[in-house]
């Protein structure tokens, strides 16, 4: 006779987030979806310049894997006053790459709200949800939600042939995950 | 022989915006809080002025003043908290109010073909005639083409 299994008890599924602060403002994102993080300055010298005027938050492209990779301000994504960027995340399954202010800590998460619904407008797309930490309310983002399929096909079409070419893979200093 | 006349009497939350009152049918409410920290970050919704944190929910504020009385509060004591019915579900939003409310029983007569969709009805109490409101027009909410990919948004998201 087999014993019976332990009893499970009901832990809660957690999930590693990075607190990272654009324009002094406080985010998260799942660290599964940031696939580097790099200095600002060692990915923008080696971009090209792209610009789209509907498009202002993205002012360089890096060339990775043979896919284009948009270097999107945080700050002006999310209408935030321009702050100096130090790092940059290159987002996970995406075209992006986030300028962001600088990482605040590595943390857990065990509960992820779902937007209100009272928000009804861009920061649907911006944002996963929202998580209660240390008595404070933080708003996880969403790795898609920076360029829309139809914001990349604008860049890409505003992309000249030789920049698209010459655009570079990028140095070395950094974190890979 | 006497006659009864029946009057459909339900119970109201009065309460007061600056220096008006205004009627919430009381069982959309949920309760009258003390105002708390309100955590902000960036949106477009622009009615909703933050969140904030209510027995373990984040619930949002919206500053329905601007709306109805024209300006927003100055001086807030307490947050109304209101259940606000969606396309499947409720959620709750924190409406900022002046000052203490009141729980009454009145009939209200419905709106007008004039009033504004924020008028569910009116109710005559105490020499007043007072607006009820409706809470779905008045507060911030997917449209209704957008509903379905909204309702599938909605609720406890479990992390990965």
């Amino acid at each position: 006779m087999r014993p019976a299994p332990p009893a499970k008890h009901g832990t809660a599924r957690t999930e590693q987030i990075i607190l990272f602060r654009v324009s002094g403002q406080l985010f998260a994102v799942s660290s599964s979806s940031v696939k580097e993080v790099r200095a600002a300055d060692s990915l923008t010298s080696t971009a090209s310049e792209v610009s789209h005027p509907s498009l202002r938050k993205v002012k360089h492209v890096v060339r990775r894997g043979g896919k284009p990779l948009f270097i999107v301000s945080g700050a002006l994504h999310f209408g935030l006053p321009p702050a100096p960027a130090a790092l940059v995340f290159v987002l996970r399954h995406t075209q992006t790459a986030l300028l962001i202010d600088g990482i605040e800590k590595m943390t857990t998460m065990t509960r992820l709200q779902a937007l209100p619904q009272a928000f009804c407008h861009e920061e649907r797309q911006w944002y996963r949800g929202l998580t209660a930490l240390d008595q404070s309310v933080v708003p996880v983002i969403a790795p898609e939600g920076f360029l829309t399929p139809e914001e990349i096909d604008l860049l890409d079409a505003s992309l000249a042939p030789e920049e698209a070419l010459e655009a570079e893979s990028t140095g070395e200093a950094g974190w890979t995950q | 022989m006497s006659f009864s006349v029946e009057t459909e009497l339900q119970s109201f939350v009065l309460l007061r915006l600056g220096e008006r009152r205004f009627a919430v049918a009381a069982r959309q409410i949920a309760e009258l809080v003390a105002p708390s920290r309100v955590f902000r970050f960036p949106h477009r919704t622009g009615e909703i002025e933050g969140v904030i944190l209510r027995r373990g929910r984040i619930v949002p504020v919206c500053d329905v003043a601007e709306g109805l009385i024209g300006k927003s509060l100055k001086s807030r004591r307490l947050y109304l908290i209101a259940v606000r019915r969606y396309e499947s579900q409720s959620e709750w939003v924190a409406l900022p109010v002046t000052g203490e409310c009141e729980l009454i029983n009145a009939e209200m007569s419905p709106p007008g073909e004039a009033d504004a969709p924020q008028v569910a009805g009116w109710l005559s109490y105490a020499g007043d005639v007072i607006e009820v409101l409706n809470l779905n027009a008045l507060t911030p909410g997917p449209s209704p083409s957008a509903a379905p990919a909204a309702v599938l948004a909605a609720g406890e998201v479990r992390p990965s």
